[in-house]
């Protein structure tokens, strides 16, 4: 009976605990995008979080981008010979990376390079005392730290998917046309009649949702480090959260990824 | 000192909190003056930085009521808060610097968010209060590249940059060796001296406690003990405070029953 009653209770709190985070989490979004909307607007500010968020993922993404479009290239190549329609390569390439690797791969790409990192700062600064010192100063936290992350990685994955998915075709020219010597006016040819601007609209509204989800999340677990449930506060606590964010973000991109393709397709 | 309501810049009403069900502070009242040094102090875990939160309006109360400079925090809106605190400066005890910026950004930040004063000026204001605080010419210096002293110098001149009537001060001494740790109280009362400021000081420091303060405010278990003059404390007759003084342990009597239930974890 007491074993029956105790993981009775414990369910019973996990829920509990689940309703009130998923609460929480509702209402730091709806107050993060109020005060992105609400003037005054910085602009500095968001130059630099754009300069270390979009700027400074460009390397990674391009690395990305490159191989993404060569492999691709690579097995279309292999498994279109079969049926004799190599002609068709240029217009999987091109539909692949823009309606599904671009945006997705370019997404994991930015947590793995800046949501971790947004999100262990803002677990330092909860840890270090720097929020409450923030708030002790007159300053709100949600306007001078995180309106600026939001704003910048928004603005930044459409971009950066853009970047990824046109590098991905060069990378895809490359082991088309260079390696396999198929035509360049069938590789383009072929891209240009089968993607259409709804490929494009997929491709970026997918992206401009994965910014949203990255910065949410990110923020949200790095923001809140304090109220992490394990307890565990200091540099363990920091490094729970930032896993947290990482895989939780990684498996919303996955979800919301099928959800918007459900949706618009 | 004239007891009068309108010296009173900080009153706390029988103030109630607690973490999670934990009772942390138990109907604590607390009155701080025009332009004195209180010190709270206590042992670990006696409630007194949660106190200090309480008083930065950083945690909500289960009851009671904190008035600063006249007014309830724990009924005001958050905008209004906002407001309040510029008129307070808060040293952590970390410093609380922000890492990514230099000394003189970190001293400056509160006056570039809160005027719109042209970059010289700022710079001005920026070296007075650094020289205040005996570090003018480390501006350009990160925070990693300070002391533990120095962090705590310019975490005091950036709570000082607006000139506030209120000045919390959390932990002053703690990780800092006797010598620097003198520095710092001289500098606690330099500027209650030269700015007239209201001064909160959190400590466990005796010494530091003594040298500072107008009135002390001792805390233990979440309730306080007393609150008086340097004098008062120390000529008072209390066990427990005596025992603080001294440095002496504390007597804890072990009910058998619940000893063997904590080990069975049947408590």
């Amino acid at each position: 009976m007491g074993i029956i009653k105790k993981y009775t209770t414990h369910l019973g709190a996990e829920f509990l605990h689940f309703i009130l985070n998923v609460g929480r989490m509702g209402i730091y979004l709806f107050t993060c995008l109020f005060n992105v909307i609400k003037p005054p607007y910085k602009i500095t500010p968001v130059v630099r979080q754009l300069y270390f968020i979009g700027a400074r993922s460009m390397v990674v993404i391009v690395v990305t981008g490159l191989f993404t479009g060569m492999v691709v290239a690579l097995l279309g190549y292999h498994n279109l010979q079969k049926f004799g329609s190599v002609d068709l390569l240029g217009s999987a390439v091109g539909l692949g990376l823009i309606q599904e690797l671009g945006p997705v791969l370019a997404a994991l790409m930015v947590i793995g390079r800046a949501g971790s990192s947004i999100c262990a700062e803002l677990g330092i600064m909860r840890h270090s005392e720097q929020i409450d010192a923030l708030e002790c100063m007159g300053i709100d936290p949600y306007r001078f730290l995180l309106v600026p992350k939001y704003v910048a990685t928004i603005i930044s994955l459409p971009i950066l998917t853009c970047i990824f998915i046109v590098v991905g075709v060069f990378g895809g020219y490359l082991v088309a046309v260079v390696l396999h010597g198929i035509s360049e006016g069938s590789y383009f040819m072929g891209m240009y009649d089968s993607v259409k601007w709804f490929d494009i609209r997929l491709g970026l509204t997918k992206s401009l949702l994965f910014g949203l989800i990255i910065v949410w999340i990110s923020t949200y677990k790095g923001y809140f480090l304090h109220l992490n449930r394990s307890g565990s506060f200091g540099a363990e606590g920091v490094s729970r959260v930032t896993t947290d964010a990482v895989v939780l973000s990684s498996i919303a991109i996955l979800v919301g990824d099928y959800l918007v393709g459900t949706i618009m397709l | 000192m004239k007891n009068d309501n309108k010296d009173i810049v900080i009153e706390v009403k029988d103030l109630v909190t607690h973490y999670g069900d934990r009772l942390i502070l138990d109907q604590v009242n607390l009155e701080v003056r025009k332009g004195e040094v209180m010190v709270i102090m206590g042992g670990s875990g006696s409630g007194k930085t949660t106190l200090l939160r309480h008083l930065l309006g950083l945690h909500q109360a289960t009851s009671g009521s904190i008035l600063l400079l006249g007014k309830d925090i724990t009924k005001m809106a958050a905008k209004d808060l906002y407001e309040l605190r510029r008129k307070m400066g808060v040293a952590f005890q970390g410093g609380a610097l922000f890492s990514s910026m230099n000394v003189g950004e970190n001293v400056k930040l509160p006056l570039r968010e809160h005027t719109k004063l042209d970059d010289k000026t700022m710079d001005i204001m920026c070296r007075m209060k650094l020289e205040v605080v005996n570090l003018s010419g480390f501006e350009d210096l990160m925070p990693a590249e300070l002391s533990g002293g120095m962090t705590k110098r310019v975490a005091l001149a950036r709570a000082v940059i607006m000139d506030p009537k209120l000045l919390f001060f959390d932990e002053p001494s703690a990780g800092l060796d006797p010598v620097v740790s003198a520095e710092l109280d001289e500098l606690i009362l330099k500027l209650k001296s030269a700015m007239n400021m209201s001064i909160v000081v959190v400590t466990h420091e005796l010494e530091s406690a003594f040298r500072i303060a107008d009135r002390i405010t001792m805390l233990d278990n979440g309730k306080i003990l007393i609150t008086g003059t340097v004098d008062e404390v120390r000529n008072s007759d209390n066990k427990r405070i005596q025992d603080m003084l001294n440095r002496r342990p504390s007597d804890t009597v072990i009910n058998a029953e619940e000893y063997l239930g904590r080990l069975t974890g049947e408590i």
